[in-house]
C-alpha cells in the first residue's frame, strides 16, 4: 500500500530556518533514523521524499466554482499548520507506516492512503 | 435476525447460543480468510438465516459452529463469484500472513488470537473514538446495527453511516487485522479498554436524551469487556476496568424511582444487586497496584468498593474516598476528578471545605452541569441559599437530560421550602 506522509508543523513552531545549528542537526538524525529503519523493513520502500519551501515562498491556486483560477500568494493551510516536507512510502499495512514514522521529529503527520482508483 | 413463529423451541435454543457464544469467533475467521468485513458479515448473517431453515427440518447438528462456518464460507464464495462476475473491485483487509491459508473446519480449534484481533481492530485510534466500540459491539457480540442506534440514542441511518465510515477506513487506510507486537499491545489494550468505558459511561450516564439510563448497553459493554478479559487474560487494565464496570452497574436499579433520580445518598441499598456487587468486589481484589490507566481504574473501583461495603449511606467512608479521589486527581489532573473530590470532602470535613477546591473549576468545566449542582448543594449546606439558588439556576439551564433537570427542579424548589417556613 502507498501512503503520502505529510510533516506539518505546529502555528507557533519555529520554521526550519529559524531553528538552531544544533536543533537542526538532531532533527536530521531522526529523518536518517527513519530512512535507517524503512530500509531494514521487509515490504517498505520510500518512493519520494522532500522538504518544502517554507509558507512563504508558497502559491495557492484557487478556482471558485464557474469562475476564473486565482493565484495567490501564500500557502492554503490551517492557519495551525505548515507543512514542510513530505514522503511517499510503500508499506505492508498502516501499523507498520505509523512504527516508522515514531522515528521522525514530533511533526503534526498526515498520513493519507494512496488510492487505487480502479477500486 | 427473524425467525419463524412456529420454530421449535429447540431449535430456537440453540440458534440463540449459537448466536451469543460463536458469532464473534466465526466473524473473526470468516474475515480473516476473505479479508472483507463487509462480505464476511453478510455471509454469516445468511448461515444464521439458513440455520434457521435448516435445523427445524434436519434437526441441530452435532456441531453447530462448524455448520455455520461451511455455510457462511460457501455463501461468501457465491458473493465473491458474483462480483468478479459484475467486474467489482473492493479493498482488502491487511490480514497477518500466518492467518492464511487452510480454511479450518473447527472453529474451536482456533486460538483466542481471532476475536482478539478483531477487537483491537475495532478499537483501533485511527477510527473515529463513537464508532470504535459500536463497531466492536457489531463485529465481535454481534448486535444489530438497528440495536446499537437505539443504544446510543441515534438513528438507524446515522449509526449504519458511523460503522459504515469505519468499515470503509478499516480497508482503504490499511489498518491491519494483526496482533500487534508485545511492545505495542499493552498500549492497544489501553485503547479497547478506553473504548469499552467509554460506551460504559454513555450507558451509565448519559449527559441526553430522555433516558437516564440506557442499562442495556451499559450491558453490553461488560459483556464485551468480559469477553476481551477472557482473550487477554491477567491483564491489571482489563481486570480493574471490568471490576469497576460491575460495582457501577450493581446498583442500576436503585439510580432511578417513579422516573426520577436518586443519588447515592439516597439509594435503597436493598436495590443493589449483592451477587454482582460481590463479583465485582472480587475482581478488584485481584488487581495490583500499578500505573497509568490501569491505576486510574483501579482507584475508581476502589472509591466504587467504599461505597458497596457500606451497608448505609451513612456508613460510607468518605474520608477514605476523599483521599482516593486526591491520588485519583494527582494521577490523573482531571477537573472532573477534582470535582468528585470536592463533593467527598464536603461529606468529610463539610461544605466549606469541599467549595474550597471548587475554586477556578468552572472555566476547566465550562459546559458542565454537575460543577453548578455540586456548587449549589454546598452553598446551600454552607447557609448561603442566594448563591444557592443562582447556581442551581445555572445548573438546570446546562443540564442537558431531562431527569436530571427535573431532579435539578426539585432541589431548588427545596431550597425555598425551607427558606419561607
Amino acid at each position: 500500500m502507498k501512503y503520502l506522509v505529510l510533516l506539518a508543523g505546529y502555528g507557533d513552531s519555529p520554521a526550519w530556518s529559524e531553528l538552531s545549528e544544533a536543533e537542526q542537526e538532531h532533527d536530521l538524525q531522526r529523518f536518517h533514523a527513519f530512512s535507517e529503519a524503512c530500509r531494514e523493513r521487509d515490504g517498505v520502500e520510500i518512493l519520494a521524499g522532500e522538504a518544502l519551501g517554507e509558507g512563504d515562498v508558497a502559491t495557492t491556486l484557487c478556482t471558485p466554482r464557474g469562475g476564473e483560477m486565482v493565484v495567490t500568494d501564500g500557502p492554503f493551510a490551517e492557519a495551525a499548520e505548515q507543512i514542510g516536507g513530505f514522503y511517499l512510502v510503500e508499506v505492508p499495512d498502516l501499523d507498520v507506516l505509523i512504527e516508522l514514522c515514531r522515528e521522525l521529529p514530533p511533526y503534526v503527520i498526515d498520513l493519507r492512503p494512496v488510492l487505487d482508483l480502479a477500486e | 435476525m427473524t425467525r419463524a413463529d412456529r420454530l421449535d423451541p429447540g431449535v430456537e435454543r440453540a440458534l440463540d447460543a449459537a448466536w451469543r457464544e460463536h458469532w464473534g469467533r466465526l466473524l473473526a475467521v470468516l474475515i480473516g480468510r476473505f479479508r472483507r468485513v463487509e462480505l464476511a458479515e453478510e455471509a454469516l448473517a445468511e448461515a444464521y438465516a439458513r440455520a434457521a431453515e435448516r435445523w427445524c427440518v434436519d434437526g441441530v447438528p452435532d456441531n453447530p459452529p462448524a455448520w455455520l462456518l461451511t455455510v457462511a464460507g460457501r455463501r461468501a464464495l457465491d458473493l465473491l463469484r458474483g462480483e468478479a462476475v459484475a467486474g467489482r473491485r473492493f479493498p482488502l483487509l491487511v490480514v497477518d500472513p500466518v492467518e492464511q491459508g487452510e480454511p479450518e473446519p473447527d472453529p474451536d480449534d482456533r486460538v483466542p488470537d481471532d476475536r482478539l484481533r478483531l477487537i483491537l481492530l475495532c478499537c483501533h485510534p485511527a477510527l473515529a473514538q463513537p464508532a470504535q466500540i459500536a463497531l466492536a459491539l457489531r463485529l465481535v457480540l454481534g448486535v444489530d446495527t438497528d440495536e446499537i442506534a437505539r443504544l446510543f440514542l441515534v438513528s438507524h441511518p446515522t449509526m449504519s453511516a458511523r460503522l459504515t465510515r469505519a468499515k470503509r477506513k478499516i480497508a482503504r487506510a490499511g489498518l491491519p487485522l494483526r496482533l500487534p507486537g508485545p511492545d505495542r499491545l499493552a498500549e492497544r489494550l489501553d485503547a479497547a479498554v478506553r473504548a469499552a468505558y467509554l460506551g460504559f459511561t454513555a450507558g451509565y450516564a448519559p449527559g441526553s436524551g430522555p433516558d437516564l439510563l440506557r442499562v442495556d448497553l451499559a450491558g453490553e459493554t461488560i459483556r464485551l469487556t468480559r469477553v476481551l478479559a477472557v482473550l487477554a487474560p491477567d491483564r491489571p487494565v482489563i481486570t480493574a476496568l471490568l471490576a469497576l464496570m460491575v460495582l457501577q452497574h450493581a446498583r442500576r436499579d436503585a439510580r432511578v424511582r417513579d422516573g426520577r433520580l436518586v443519588v447515592l445518598a439516597d439509594q435503597d441499598r436493598a436495590h443493589w444487586h449483592r451477587t454482582e456487587l460481590a463479583e465485582g468486589l472480587s475482581l478488584w481484589g485481584a488487581v495490583p497496584r500499578s500505573t497509568g490507566l490501569a491505576e486510574e481504574l483501579r482507584l475508581q473501583g476502589w472509591i466504587a468498593a467504599e461505597h458497596a461495603r457500606a451497608a448505609r449511606a451513612q456508613d460510607t467512608d468518605w474520608t477514605s474516598i476523599a483521599a482516593l479521589y486526591a491520588r485519583l486527581e494527582e494521577l490523573t489532573g482531571s477537573p472532573v476528578v477534582r470535582l468528585n473530590r470536592a463533593v467527598a470532602v464536603a461529606e468529610a470535613r463539610g461544605p466549606r471545605a469541599g467549595l474550597a477546591l471548587l475554586d477556578g473549576l468552572d472555566g476547566l468545566l465550562p459546559h458542565s452541569h454537575r460543577l453548578p449542582a455540586v456548587e449549589a448543594d454546598l452553598l446551600h449546606r454552607a447557609g448561603e441559599v442566594s448563591a444557592a439558588r443562582q447556581a442551581y439556576g445555572l445548573a438546570i439551564t446546562r443540564a442537558g437530560n431531562e431527569i436530571e433537570r427535573q431532579h435539578l427542579r426539585d432541589r431548588l424548589a427545596e431550597l425555598d421550602l425551607r427558606r419561607s417556613s
